[in-house]
């Protein structure tokens, strides 16, 4: 069945399909529509859930946290200052291994409040062990939305799937919403290794030594390291769930096939622009301009952040002379988060380093400044012809000092 | 949970004695009963337990008499300072540990 | 409801021996004798604090409930989130109950607790209140008593009041609201079970003498918080539906007429060392007019 609907409903739909069980969430723009559409549903009766109008969103990622803990399947979104403001929590979601999924409607961080487009609330969680997913189109967030709890599920790892503020989340644009029956074996019920039960009782994610010790059975029980490098170990192991998972679903559906990165027009390719979000797809105009003036170019899109797919990113890559990487979202003291990921990608998988393309970072978008294509174009043309604009941020218009 | 085998991929604590070790060895005094004076002693049936009510570590026993689990007694001293007939004194912990020549 | 006696008390035990809570901690007796009141079929949670050091470190859990560890600002939103878990879940026999320190429930907790409240959710949030951030070295909080000397007032005392938690919880119009103490074990056994009967957020405030961060000697833990009582200090009440009413040893002081003077509880502790004889009397005077207060209500 296919409709016209906006991005955040679009989000709302997966999450009523995927039978989420607890959703709580707090209104911040442009969120905010995706949670209007789930207090919808399930005010309507078709959703069963429990809804929580929670009074923060660090409360929003305690509920789900808490809610996970005793076994439900959880939910919430929210975007740049409400994320930021439950960051304890994204880590606590993660350490505490609970398969709670998250949609981010990207919006710039403050200060100052700016309440439009770029990549930097969610590009800051990276180092947190969420998995992070970037959704370029309508289709891909119901379905990124919908994989993501199987996922999170399968890994024992909260998801985080990224959609681009107003551009996505506001617009209209048509996609396939899939049947709840098609859905039954792809995401069964929700049944955790542990949830909190009179039953069993157990005391979950107290003070952790830095040193192993002897649990109640004599036996010798890891310390707060061996536990962080499971998540770690596990969140690498994740690259190939996240494969699984897309197969599994293509069998479902039909859709899918690129899980991690997203090519397009990249096999005879000298040069690869490598961009995540709607940008990517922005960039096949570009790419498609550039092409007819001979320039042999394609684009990247990078779908799968974290865990980074370095290995799948410098199979797409090496063969390239260059390379361009423009993004919404920044490492402030240093460079862009994916450009820096991407040399280091680079720099593992290729062993003669005499070979690796070079990497440029451009940086776009930043509080929604509109990227204009024509701009995009201009900018790489530049970077084609062997210079960069210093600084490398598209279209900005610093004013002299006087 | 998650793709390999471990246990203890979580900070998952299952319910024991002694997580403090032995919080016996924190007692500069310990609580000596006299059963002439402790009235369930006296009695011969449950009365009074007034010690094992407000002792914050559940080492008095409820029994008849109630006793003092020595291994993590830490030592308190409320349970001398409620009982009603003062049949518990806190006595020294030096008293009942040989002492050690040089 | 008849009142239990210390002979008709479960004699089952929730705590292990030989956790790590302090020496003479009032917050011993209160959990311990608080969990029997609760019952096995209960799921608790505790934000950092002492009952986090009391439950146990990773992998000895002291407490034979289960527990859920929750961020310092989380308390009630975690309680919200297990409790909807349970009710989406169909297990909504199991009862979920908070116990969070004074900084957890008043200061850093305040938002998720008041949010809670305001959204009727469905538990039993217990502050056990021993006047600081004592498992961090004794502190100060919001529910530090005027003229205390912690670790950050050290020479000239709290400034400011004892927030006064127990009303900013009446009046967010809770079906049930209680003060207790730890030194009134039965007391706050018999709250716990009438609230925990109840739909709703519930609430009670439980004063909670601790050794260390009053200074007293570890022997006098009863004896200091029967005396914040008896002295008309710490008022021992529940707020039902609206309605206040004294219970337990306030009750009775009521009655009787009889409170002992203040100075009797300052003096006992070093905390209130630096008291001036001026400070020590304006709380004798806020304690009188609380009183007369009472007396007017009561009619007398």
């Amino acid at each position: 069945m296919h409709i016209i609907e906006t991005g955040n409903v679009a989000a709302a739909l997966a999450v009523k399909l995927a039978g989420a069980q607890v959703v709580a969430a707090y209104p911040i723009t442009p969120q905010t529509p995706l949670t209007e559409k789930l207090a919808e549903l399930i005010e309507a009766g078709e959703m069963d859930a429990r809804y929580v109008p929670v009074e923060s969103e660090h409360s929003a990622l305690a509920v789900c946290i808490a809610a996970s803990s005793a076994g439900a399947r959880t939910f919430t979104a929210t975007s740049a200052n409400g994320l930021l403001y439950m960051h304890e929590q994204v880590h606590w979601a993660a350490g505490a291994r609970l398969p709670i999924v998250m949609c981010v409607a990207n919006r710039a961080v403050g200060a100052p409040w700016n309440i439009w487009n770029d990549h930097q609330d969610s590009v800051s969680q990276r180092d947190t062990g969420w998995i992070q997913v970037y959704s370029c189109d309508h289709q891909q967030i119901i379905d990124d939305t919908l994989k993501a709890f199987r996922i999170a599920e399968t890994t024992s790892i909260p998801v985080m799937v990224c959609y681009d503020g107003y551009l996505l989340s506001h617009t209209y644009m048509p996609f396939a919403v899939p049947q709840q029956e098609d859905l039954e074996r792809f995401l069964p019920p929700f049944h955790p290794s542990y949830a909190l039960d009179p039953h069993s009782p157990a005391n979950l994610n107290t003070v952790t030594l830095p040193e192993t010790r002897l649990d109640v059975h004599g036996e010798l029980a890891h310390g707060y390291m061996e536990i962080r490098y499971l998540l770690q170990e596990d969140l690498r192991d994740a690259v190939q769930v996240a494969e699984e998972t897309d197969a599994a679903y293509q069998e479902v559906c039909g859709r899918g096939g690129a899980p991690l990165v997203e090519p397009y027009r990249c096999d005879d390719a000298e040069y690869v622009v490598v961009g995540m979000g709607s940008l990517t797809y922005q960039l096949r105009d570009v790419v498609e301009t550039l092409r007819a003036e001979g320039h042999r170019i394609g684009v990247l899109g990078v779908r799968l952040y974290r865990p980074f797919p370095d290995a799948a990113v410098a199979a797409a890559l090496k063969g390239a002379r260059g390379v361009f990487v423009m993004e919404k979202a920044l490492s402030y003291g240093y460079e862009g988060a994916l450009c820096s990921d991407l040399k280091a990608a680079l720099y593992e998988h290729i062993p003669d380093k005499g070979t690796a393309p070079f990497v440029r970072g451009l940086i776009a978008g930043i509080g929604g400044r509109e990227i204009r294509t024509a701009d995009l174009t201009d900018a790489l043309r530049s970077g084609l012809a062997g210079s960069v604009s210093r600084p490398n941020w598209i279209a900005i218009q610093l004013q002299e000092p006087s | 949970m998650g793709t390999r085998g471990y246990r203890y991929k979580t900070s998952h604590s299952l319910p024991g004695p002694g997580d403090g070790g032995n919080t016996g060895s924190w007692r500069v005094q310990r609580p000596v009963i006299d059963l002439e004076r402790c009235t369930p002693a006296k009695r011969g049936r449950e009365a009074c337990f007034t010690c094992w009510l407000y002792c914050p570590d559940c080492v008095v026993s409820r029994t008849i008499p109630p006793a003092i689990d020595l291994e993590y007694c830490k030592g308190c001293g409320i349970c001398a300072e409620e009982c009603p007939t003062g049949a518990i004194a806190m006595v020294d912990e030096s008293v009942f540990h040989e002492h050690v020549e040089g | 409801m008849t009142k239990t006696t210390i002979l008709s008390l479960p004699r089952e035990e929730y705590v292990h021996p030989g956790n790590r809570a302090c020496t003479g901690c009032g917050l011993g007796i209160a959990y311990r004798i608080g969990t029997k009141a609760l019952g096995p079929d209960t799921i608790v949670i505790v934000p950092p604090s002492c009952l986090t050091v009391l439950q146990g470190l990773f992998p000895v859990a002291s407490t034979k409930l289960p527990s859920l560890n929750v961020t310092f600002a989380s308390t009630a939103a975690a309680a919200t989130g297990v409790r909807e878990a349970l009710k989406a879940q169909g297990r909504e026999h199991i009862k979920v109950v908070a116990w969070a320190g004074d900084g957890g429930t008043a200061d850093i907790g305040i938002q998720s607790l008041s949010g809670a409240s305001e959204r009727g959710d469905d538990f039993l949030f217990m502050c056990y209140d021993n006047e600081g951030y004592m498992n961090t070295g004794v502190q100060r909080s919001g529910t530090t008593p005027q003229g205390a000397i912690t670790a950050n007032t050290p020479f000239k005392g709290k400034p400011q009041q004892k927030k006064d938690v127990a009303a900013i919880m009446a009046a967010h119009g809770l079906d049930y609201v209680a003060t207790a103490s730890a030194a009134y074990p039965l007391d706050l056994y018999d709250k716990i079970r009438k609230a925990i009967a109840l739909k709703g957020v519930k609430y009670i405030h439980i004063h909670t003498p601790c050794p260390p961060g009053w200074g007293f000697d570890t022997r006098y833990t009863v004896r200091i918080g029967e005396l914040a009582v008896k002295t008309g200090y710490w008022d021992l009440y529940e707020v039902e539906a609206g309605r206040f009413r004294l219970t337990s040893a306030s009750a009775r002081t009521l009655v009787n007429g009889t409170r002992k003077p203040v100075m009797e509880y300052l003096k006992a502790q070093s905390r209130f060392r630096i008291m001036s004889p001026e400070q020590a009397a304006d709380v004798q005077a806020r304690v009188d007019t609380k009183w007369h207060s009472y007396a007017g209500d009561e009619g007398c």
